[in-house]
């Protein structure tokens, strides 16, 4: 990297920093709180970070993509279904002892699987970066593998979305009409 | 200097990689809606990606490789999405609630 400053270096950490913090802390908010939009919120935040992390991965166009798709569209359509279901935890029924235990499980359980696989990433026999590469990983690069190595893969996935979005129709179009359950 | 050189080491983005992962499978396991674990399933999703991407980008010889498996991802977990979404407000509609606990018809 040509350094023009002398604190570009720092400025690149800072932003490194930045989005690193920003998907950090947006999981944690998606999956800590108790109301479910915030944990929409933070699942954008989480998103904007990695986006980041993967402009640092020398990919600006799946960064775009990360934008486009998750904050633009993904989210966008859980907070269509958070307003229309009404998925605030209510407060929970069962004893506060059981909560408490099964919490502790489940935070050991995340930790074990977490710190197991971080330790096996930073101990691992990883292999020398290539000495040359195929090609620059440019967007040009990318569509040209995208319609000659990957095409099947490439039309499947068209096929996937059609089904998906077909199918979803069917299922939330269905069904008996809104009638007052059990409450 | 070594940290100035940080983004530019494979070590970081693993071990966020597995953070994320870690913090996916407390979510689903400690979210008591359907909605909830939806999101936390998307983190889980966004912690093969970002390991996905940090490996294409520091060990793969073909740097477009590891780039369309995580377009892919993205685009099955928008699928993904918008079927679990329906499925749940066609839940919400049969039993005005869409907490697992209460939905406990199928119980063997």
């Amino acid at each position: 990297m040509t350094t023009t400053l002398p604190f570009t270096d720092w400025l690149v950490l800072a932003i490194f920093a930045l989005a690193v913090g920003l998907t950090l802390a947006g999981a944690l908010i998606a999956v800590l709180t108790t109301r479910i939009i915030r944990g929409v919120a933070g699942l954008m935040i989480c998103c904007i970070g990695l986006a980041g992390l993967y402009y640092f991965l020398n990919s600006p166009f799946l960064a775009l993509m990360e934008i486009l798709i998750y904050v633009g569209a993904v989210c966008v359509t859980i907070v269509f279904a958070v307003m229309m279901a009404e998925p605030d935890e209510s407060p929970s029924t069962q004893p506060v002892r059981s909560g408490h235990w099964w919490g502790a499980v489940a935070i050991l359980i995340a930790l074990l699987i977490g710190g197991g696989l971080a330790r096996l990433a930073l101990a691992g026999p990883w292999p020398d970066a290539p000495i040359e590469r195929v090609n620059d990983g440019s967007v040009a690069a990318l569509g040209a593998s995208l319609l000659t190595t990957y095409s099947l893969a490439f039309e499947a996935i068209s096929l996937v979305l059609l089904v998906a979005i077909l199918g979803a129709l069917v299922i939330a179009r269905g069904g008996p009409p809104p009638h007052p359950g059990p409450p | 200097m070594k940290l100035l050189q940080i983004h530019q080491q494979p070590a970081i983005y693993l071990v966020l990689a597995a953070l994320l992962l870690a913090i996916g499978i407390y979510g689903l396991l400690r979210r008591r809606t359907l909605i909830g674990m939806l999101i936390a399933g998307e983190i889980i999703f966004a912690a093969a990606s970002l390991n996905l991407m940090a490996a294409n980008r520091f060990f793969a010889p073909d740097p477009a490789a590891g780039q369309i498996f995580v377009l892919f991802i993205m685009g099955i977990a928008a699928a993904e999405v918008a079927v679990a979404l329906s499925i749940i407000i066609a839940v919400y509609r049969n039993y005005r609630s869409i907490t697992p606990a209460e939905l406990n018809e199928l119980k063997g």
